[in-house]
């Protein structure tokens, strides 16, 4: 079927759950309440490194209003020598994060919590548990956690036979890299840096839990996967998953950071002591302080080419920061690094590197963007020495369909290549600059994932459907489901309603997250459909008497096959429905597949940027994205979802940043210092989607949500160079950067 | 503790009356004692906008206003916004541009919006864009929330002559 042929495949219809989000009536989880509920608050350390020698909790448990008490004594301990994997967390790390151990490995740690009628009193009795900390010596930065002198986080931690701060290393290798370099006309190897960013989803996070006197327990909370939820909360808690029913709220805002848990286990158990409903909500500090960022990191890129743009060798060295336990996104950046070019000789390697922060998450494209940065910036600096335009350069060594990347797989039909030629022809790529104006290109790559995903199809017996699926709407996917389930039922979309359903009504589905959700749910939906569509076949064929294969489904009824089928009145979905009860009964399938087939996404960016000389403010006044998304089910999501991922590069780029003070305390835990790019700070983020269908999916599609975050951060700096002239190699270049850079020579106007 | 205050006050056109603490915020009142849970706290400071309401017509942040200031004043909320089942010309169009992914924002963002339209019914990008940086978006990129504002500015202006 050609896209032309689509009826809704395409359409960028009004989400099914549209109403209620704009009217205030979408209930998110710290919306909710229950009868007899109360409120849970946690203490957290004031310490960026200390020893717990103990906890009195008893003054906190004799205030009046106080119902439940809890430490890290009522969680259960996954010992550090036995790896216990759930999805891309640990347990043993998890069961560390949520509640200090022995140890508080960064400021804002939780290490107790109350419930109690009120916030207020709950916050009261926070004050009231007495610790007795230990404080060690902190490591904030990478070099600190690297120094032979730095304070050693975890005791057991050994790198190269000694105490060490590394927990692991991941690489990559191709091809021969030294030979390589040899072969190079022009080589430069650079140093960079980026720093830890906030995913900064505007929802903190919140969760209501009720537990009942047989242990029966219910959770709703803002998650990018219930079953992510009610798996972790059940190991942690000891209880069974299926005394657990994890209902997903409409969520705020994940960008991956959602992929993880904070307040559920301790809710759960502050829930169970107190016989009560227990809510919990993180204050925007706590969030800042005790969720997770991303990594910062620092770099070593070095890249060879011939004269004429042919790359013989690239190599980067990233050290990434996880926080307090181990777990940073090594494997983004070392294999999305050198992922979009054909290189004949390449080796990427990577350090996780625990320090005394928050545990990092998830962040949009995990990794993906620091591995990129280097890269992208030292093509920008080749292709300026050997006197090519950068796209050029990007052409010349674009990997396409049989390339076999640096990190291993061999690419499949792709539309990389066409997102550098639209970009090269593009308007914005032609326009002139004016003064202190400049332009900067840069790619991206993200793996982009398939996994577990379950759904139901049902058929009503007024003849519409309800479509139930795994995964948390995080961006409008609900519209994308039901454009493909209505195409393939050939009726109105707005006939079929689409639901997330909570951990007791539809079958294991696994996180709303690396782009996978419209790919793999759009396969169980499209197999679900099918399914029913071939039991209103044969309902149809058993009132016509005749053989099921000799009825076709179309354009929304059942139609005999051709002349030979038999001379028959189609009959409707709606007709069908009715008489369902007579010809067979209930008319519903549900499918829960391992997807597989998600091939890897990729995207150029350009930006055009103003640097304003006086406030030393760099301004992005012109953006495009450029790319692959396979098939845009629903562009309008399509363009919001790369839309939001050049914002998210351009404030990573520019501004967001975590200032430590010298006890190692996060400075600016809020949306005031911390800043985030608001409405006045952009133009308009104009994008074009190139459409080159994924062949292992039924609609072609490729996760679209995370590759636009990977390029911006490079083709913002690259942008400024050819503002000012200036190569910034680390990361924000924010106003005293940049102005402090305007006094060098080669800044000069 | 404080005996609690006895307001009397006007939400989305109905008379009110609510007790609380004098230390609680209106978005407080409003989420945990009025069941109006469509303005949202997502910083606790006047930083993001998710809690915007309008009072006696002015936008303010109800994170940063005592509830007892209520006393006697108008109160509007994104629940007052549609006219029964007739969406707000705002609310509609953002809906058909897609003016929101996550929606946690998108109360806030809507109240502060109306608010720009009813005293400026032809904004320029930049004066949308000004006017809504006190009301962070983290997905969108503020393209098609900026885009909608301006579309029903026009359909509004339209619909007026």
């Amino acid at each position: 079927m050609s896209s032309n042929d689509n009826k809704w495949i395409g359409e960028s219809t009004i989400r099914p759950d549209g109403a209620d989000k704009v009217t205030g009536r979408a209930a998110f989880a710290a919306d909710s309440t229950m009868p007899g509920m109360i409120w849970g608050k946690v203490l957290r350390s004031p310490h960026a490194h200390a020893k717990i020698r103990s906890i009195d909790t008893s003054k906190a448990e004799a205030l009046p209003g106080v119902k439940a008490v809890m430490t890290s004594a009522d969680i259960v301990d996954f010992p550090i020598d036995t790896p216990f994997p759930l999805g891309i967390q640990d347990m043993r790390w998890m069961c560390r994060n949520v509640m200090a151990r022995d140890k508080a490995l960064f400021h804002g740690h939780p290490v107790a919590a109350v419930a109690a009628m009120t916030e207020a009193i709950a916050a009261e009795a926070c004050k009231l548990i007495e610790v007795d900390y230990e404080v060690l010596p902190h490591a904030i930065e990478i070099d600190d956690a690297l120094a032979d002198d730095a304070p050693i986080l975890h005791e057991w931690m050994e790198f190269d036979g000694k105490p060490s701060n590394i927990a692991g290393t991941l690489e990559h290798s191709k091809g021969d890299v030294e030979a390589g370099f040899a072969e190079a006309d022009v080589i430069i190897e650079r140093d960079f840096t980026t720093r830890p960013v906030h995913q900064g989803y505007i929802e903190p996070h919140a969760c209501l839990v009720s537990v009942a006197a047989d242990n029966k327990t219910t959770i709703w909370s803002s998650s990018q996967g219930q079953f992510m939820v009610r798996a972790m909360t059940a190991l942690l808690t000891g209880m069974n998953q299926s005394d657990i029913r994890a209902i997903p709220a409409e969520i705020g805002g994940g960008f991956g950071g959602k992929t993880i848990i904070y307040l559920e286990p301790l809710a759960t158990i502050l829930s169970k002591k107190s016989g009560r409903p227990v809510k919990m909500t993180m204050t925007r500090e706590e969030v800042m302080r005790a969720s997770g960022p991303t990594s910062g990191s620092k770099s070593t890129v070095k890249i060879g080419v011939k004269k004429d743009g042919t790359i013989t060798a690239a190599q980067g060295t990233y050290w990434l920061q996880a926080g307090g336990l181990p777990g940073a996104p090594v494997r983004g950046a070392v294999g999305c690094a050198l992922a979009p070019y054909d290189i004949p000789n390449g080796h990427t390697f990577g350090y996780d590197v625990v320090c005394n922060r928050s545990k990092v998450a998830a962040y949009r494209a995990p990794g993906a963007p620091i591995g990129s940065f280097g890269v992208e910036c030292v093509l920008d600096e080749l292709a300026e020495e050997i006197g090519m335009d950068p796209l050029d350069l990007r052409l010349k060594n674009a990997a396409k369909e049989g390339t076999q990347a640096v990190h291993g797989p061999v690419y499949p039909v792709m539309g990389y290549v066409e997102s550098l030629e639209a970009a090269k022809v593009h308007d914005h790529y032609k326009a002139p600059l004016g003064p202190n104006q400049g332009r900067g290109v840069a790619s991206g790559f993200w793996f982009n994932a398939g996994g577990e995903s379950s759904a139901q199809v049902n058929i009503t017996e007024d003849g519409n459907v309800v479509v139930t699926t795994g995964h948390p709407d995080i961006g409008g996917s609900r519209a994308g489901i039901a454009n493909i389930c209505a195409e393939l039922l050939g009726i109105d979309y707005k006939r079929v309603s689409v639901l997330i359903g909570d951990t007791a009504t539809v079958g294991f589905s696994n996180l709303t997250g690396g782009s996978r959700v419209l790919f793999a749910s759009s396969m169980v939906v499209t197999e679900s459909t099918n399914k029913v569509i071939r039991t209103l076949c044969e309902l149809a064929a058993k009132i016509w008497d005749i053989d099921p294969d000799a009825v076709e489904w179309e354009d929304g009824a059942a139609r005999p096959a051709g002349a030979n089928a038999g001379q028959f009145d189609p009959l409707t979905l709606a007709e069908l429905a009715a008489r369902a009860n007579e010809t067979g009964g209930p008319i519903g399938a549900g499918v829960q597949i391992n997807t597989t087939g998600a091939e890897g996404g990729f995207g150029t960016h350009i930006c055009d940027v103003e640097v304003d000389r006086e406030l030393g403010i760099a301004r992005v006044i012109r953006y495009t994205v450029l790319q692959d998304v396979g098939r845009a089910v629903h562009p309008a999501y399509v363009e919001g979802q790369m839309q939001g991922g050049a914002a998210q590069a351009i404030g990573w780029a520019l501004n967001e940043e975590y200032l430590y003070d010298k006890d190692g305390k996060v400075d600016n835990p809020g949306f005031l210092d911390y800043r985030m790019p608001v409405a006045s700070d952009l133009p308009m983020l104009d994008t074009y989607i190139i459409e080159v269908p994924n062949p292992k999916h039924p609609q072609g599609v490729r996760g679209v949500g995370e590759v636009p975050l990977v390029p911006g951060l490079s083709a913002v700096r690259n942008a400024i160079y050819d503002a000012i002239g200036v190569r910034f190699n680390d990361l924000p270049i924010s106003p005293p950067r940049l102005a402090a850079a305007l006094d060098m020579p080669e800044a000069a106007e | 503790m404080a005996k609690k205050l006895h307001i009397s006050t006007t939400i989305n056109g109905e008379p009110e009356e609510f007790l609380c603490a004098p230390s609680d915020t209106m978005l407080d009142v409003l989420r945990n004692e009025l069941d109006l849970t469509g303005a949202k706290e997502g910083c606790g400071s006047g930083d993001c906008g998710a809690c915007s309401i309008t009072l006696d017509g002015t936008l303010v942040c109800s994170c940063l206003m005592l509830a007892a200031e209520a006393e006697g004043k108008e109160i509007t909320t994104i629940e007052g916004m549609a006219a029964g089942e007739t969406l707000h010309p705002l609310q509609q169009k953002f809906l058909e541009e897609a003016a929101l992914q996550c929606g946690i924002c998108t109360p806030g963002m809507l109240v502060a919006a109306k608010a720009l339209l009813d005293q400026n019914p032809d904004p320029t990008e930049t004066e949308v864009r000004f006017w809504l940086a006190g009301n962070l978006c983290r997905c969108t990129g503020y393209d098609k929330i900026v885009r909608a504002v301006m579309d029903t500015a026009a359909e509004m202006r339209g619909a007026a002559k």
